[in-house]
C-alpha cells in the first residue's frame, strides 16, 4: 500500500481545513488532489509530508504509521509551488543536499547528482545559482532534489502553479513521462482540472475540507458523484432544472416528446466548436455543437430550436445522504 | 476557456544571470559628482584635517604620541573590549532577532520597541543609568563601576541594536519553505539551521557586527561616567583623546584619533571583504 489517510481532521483556529478525510493512495500511481483554492488539498499534502500535524486521524506511509514522525524521518520528497530552492547553493549543491545529509561517499553523491540533473535536463547548469535559472528550470531542479533521496512517495504542491501557461503544459507532459520512468508513488495538488485529467491516473476531489469523490479521470467525468464534481470537472449548463454538459445537448429542427423549445440568442463560432446561447422558458443555457450542425440548422439569433439531451448524457445523481467510510481509489 | 489559458498566469519574472546590474550611463556623472562633494564636505575634509594635524610634528612625532603608555593602553583596552562586545553581539543579536521574528510571546512588541532604546537615548544618560545600577550606591549591590567589566557592559548596552536590526528584516524575508524542504530531505533542526538558515543570515550578521565594532571603538558618552577613566586601567581611547585635549596636547589627541580612524577603516574593509567572500562561497 502506498499512502493511507484515515479520519484526518485539521483546524486552523475556527477554520476547518480538513473534516474527517479518509483516502487510500495506491503504491506506484500518480494521483491528483484536485479542488478549489482553500479547499484543504494542500493541507492534506502537508500532513502526509509531516509539515503539518493533524488534529485527529492517522497517516500511514508504506504500511508504517507515520502520524507522529517528523518530516525528516518520513522519507518523502516534497516539491513546493515556489520551488523553495536553497538560494545560497549551486544547483549541484541543492540536489546533493539530501545525500550529503545522509553522509553518502563523495563519489556516489557526484554520480547520483549528475544522473538526476541529466534526468531533468539541467546538467549544463550544475554550477549556477538558482537565481540564474528560469522558473521551469528551478522547478525541475527542485524535483531532482526531491528524487535524490529516493523517497517512498513524491509529493508536489501546485508544482506548476507559478509557471506561465506554455512552460506549464510542457512540464505536465514531462512529469507524466518521468513518472512512467521512475514509478515512485506520486501525489500532486492542483486546482486546474485540465492538468489533473491530463496527468493523473487517479483524481481525488477535495472541497471545503471534504473528500467529494475519488476515481479515474474518465470515471469522474462520466459518473460525477454530485453536482459539485460535475461543475468542477467541466463546463455545465442547466436544462429544465438539471445540470448537463453543453456538448450533451442536441439541437433539432423538429420537436418531439423529449425536446424542449428554446430561442437562439447568440451564435459564436470558435473554430471547430460552435457555441450557441439560448433562452428556454425564461432561463439562459448554452450548447456546444459542430459547424456542420450549425449550418444545417441555419442557427442565428431569434430562431426557434428544440433542445434534447443526448442518450449518453452525463448527469449527477440526485443528492442523497453521504455514506461514511473510506473511499478507495481504483 | 482556451483564451484564458493562453494568458501567462502568475508569471514571475526571474532575475537575469549575474548579480550586478549596470545602470545607464546618463545621470551617472551627476550622481557620483554630487555624492563625492557631499562626502568630501561632511566626512573626508574633517578626517583629512585630523590626519594633517596629527602629522604636524612629522612621522616621528606621530609615533612618539601614539606610543605613550597611556595612549597605547587605552587603545588596547578599546580594541579588545570592542572585539569582545562585537562577538557577543553577533551571537546574542542573532538570537534576539530570531526570537522576535519566529516566536510569539506576550509583550513581544514592547521588547521589539525596547531594542531601539540605546539608539534613542543620549549615551551620557545610558552612562548615568548604569552608574546608578552598578555604582557605589548600587541598588542591587553589584559594584562594577570603575572596572573593566563596567566598560564591557556599557558598550554592550549601546551596541545592542546593530546586529538585531540588521538580521531581523532578513529573517522576516527568509523563505520558510526552504527550511521545510531541508527537513523533508532528512535534515534535523540543527542541520537545517546551520546549512540553510545561517548562510542566508551571515551577510547581515557580519554587517551588524562591523557596525557595532565601529560604534564600540568610538564610544565616549556611556563609558565616561561608569569607567572612572583610570589611565592604564579603564580609560578608553575616546576618553583619552578628550583628556589629551583638556591637558592641551592637541597633537597627541589628533595622533590617537588618526590611529582609531585607521583601525575603523581596516576593520570595516575586512568585514566587507569577508562578507563578499561568504556570499560568493555560499
Amino acid at each position: 500500500m502506498g499512502i493511507s489517510v484515515r479520519g484526518v481532521t485539521k483546524r486552523f483556529g475556527e477554520f476547518v481545513a480538513l473534516d474527517d478525510v479518509s483516502l487510500d493512495i495506491p503504491s506506484g500511481a500518480l494521483t491528483a488532489l484536485l479542488g478549489p483554492s482553500g479547499g484543504g488539498k494542500s493541507t492534506l499534502l502537508r500532513i502526509i509530508a509531516g509539515l503539518e500535524s493533524p488534529d485527529s486521524g492517522v497517516v500511514e506511509i508504506a504500511g508504517t504509521d507515520a502520524t507522529t514522525l517528523p518530516p525528516q524521518r518520513r522519507n518523502v520528497g516534497f516539491v513546493f509551488q515556489h520551488y523553495a530552492a536553497f538560494k545560497h547553493m549551486t544547483v549541484f549543491k541543492n540536489v546533493a543536499f539530501g545525500l550529503e545529509i545522509r553522509k553518502r561517499p563523495k563519489d556516489e553523491v557526484r554520480k547520483k547528482v549528475k544522473e538526476l540533473l541529466e534526468l531533468v535536463h539541467i546538467e549544463k547548469f550544475a554550477d549556477r545559482l538558482p537565481s540564474e535559472l528560469s522558473g521551469g528550470q528551478r522547478q525541475r531542479m527542485a524535483l531532482a532534489r526531491a528524487l535524490a533521496v529516493e523517497p517512498e512517495v513524491l509529493l508536489l504542491d501546485e508544482p506548476f502553479g507559478a509557471l506561465d501557461a506554455q512552460v506549464r503544459k510542457e512540464l505536465r507532459a514531462w512529469l507524466r513521462r518521468l513518472h512512467d520512468e521512475v514509478h515512485v508513488t506520486t501525489v500532486f495538488v492542483t486546482h486546474d482540472q485540465e492538468e489533473a485529467m491530463e496527468v493523473a491516473d487517479t483524481i481525488a476531489i477535495i472541497s471545503a475540507g471534504r473528500l467529494e469523490q475519488v476515481g479515474t479521470p474518465d470515471d469522474l467525468y462520466d459518473h460525477p458523484a454530485n453536482d459539485f464534481v460535475m461543475t468542477f470537472l467541466g463546463p455545465v449548463t442547466t436544462l429544465s432544472g438539471d445540470l448537463v454538459r453543453p456538448h450533451d445537448l442536441e439541437l433539432r429542427a423538429v420537436p418531439d416528446a423529449e425536446t424542449t423549445e428554446a430561442t437562439v440568442v447568440r451564435v459564436m463560432r470558435l473554430g471547430f466548436e460552435v457555441r450557441v446561447e439560448l433562452v428556454c422558458a425564461g432561463q439562459d443555457l448554452w450548447a456546444q455543437t459542430t459547424r456542420e450542425n450549425a449550418d444545417r440548422l441555419d442557427l442565428q439569433a431569434g430562431r426557434t430550436v428544440h433542445v434534447a439531451r443526448t442518450t449518453s448524457a452525463t448527469g449527477a445523481p440526485d443528492p442523497q445522504p453521504q455514506g461514511a467510510g473510506t473511499q478507495t481509489a481504483r | 476557456m482556451t483564451q484564458v489559458e493562453a494568458a501567462p498566469i502568475a508569471y514571475r519574472p526571474t532575475r537575469p544571470p549575474g548579480r550586478s546590474v549596470r545602470r545607464s550611463p546618463s545621470g551617472f556623472g551627476l550622481g557620483v559628482g554630487f555624492v563625492t562633494i557631499y562626502l568630501s564636505l561632511i566626512v573626508l575634509i574633517p578626517l583629512g584635517a585630523v590626519v594633517a594635524r596629527s602629522n604636524s610634528q612629522g612621522l616621528s612625532g606621530l609615533w612618539h604620541q601614539i606610543t605613550q603608555p597611556d595612549a597605547l593602553s587605552s587603545l588596547r583596552l578599546t580594541v579588545a573590549v570592542s572585539a569582545l562586545v562585537s562577538v557577543v553581539n553577533a551571537f546574542m543579536g542573532t538570537l534576539i532577532a530570531w526570537t522576535l521574528v519566529r516566536d510569539r510571546f506576550p509583550g513581544q512588541r514592547v521588547i521589539d520597541a525596547l531594542i531601539d532604546l540605546p539608539f534613542a537615548l543620549p549615551t551620557i544618560v545610558a552612562g548615568l543609568v548604569l552608574l546608578a545600577l552598578y555604582g557605589p550606591t548600587s541598588a542591587i549591590h553589584l559594584r562594577l563601576a570603575y572596572t573593566r567589566p563596567a566598560v564591557v557592559i556599557a558598550l554592550l548596552f549601546v551596541t545592542l541594536p546593530f546586529v538585531v536590526r540588521s538580521v531581523q528584516p532578513v529573517l522576516m524575508e527568509l523563505d520558510q519553505e526552504m527550511e521545510e524542504a531541508a527537513k523533508s530531505l532528512g535534515a534535523g533542526s540543527f542541520t537545517t539551521f546551520r546549512r540553510v538558515v545561517l548562510p542566508n543570515l551571515i551577510p547581515a550578521i557580519l554587517a551588524g557586527t562591523a557596525l557595532s565594532f565601529a560604534r564600540a571603538i568610538s564610544e565616549f558618552g556611556s563609558t565616561v561616567l561608569i569607567s572612572g577613566n583610570i589611565p592604564n586601567k579603564t580609560e578608553v581611547a575616546a576618553v583619552h583623546i578628550y583628556s589629551q585635549i583638556q591637558s592641551d596636547n592637541v597633537s597627541g589627541a589628533a595622533a590617537l584619533s588618526t590611529l582609531l580612524l585607521l583601525i575603523a577603516l581596516v576593520v570595516l574593509a575586512a568585514f566587507t571583504f569577508i562578507q563578499r567572500w561568504a556570499i560568493r562561497r555560499g
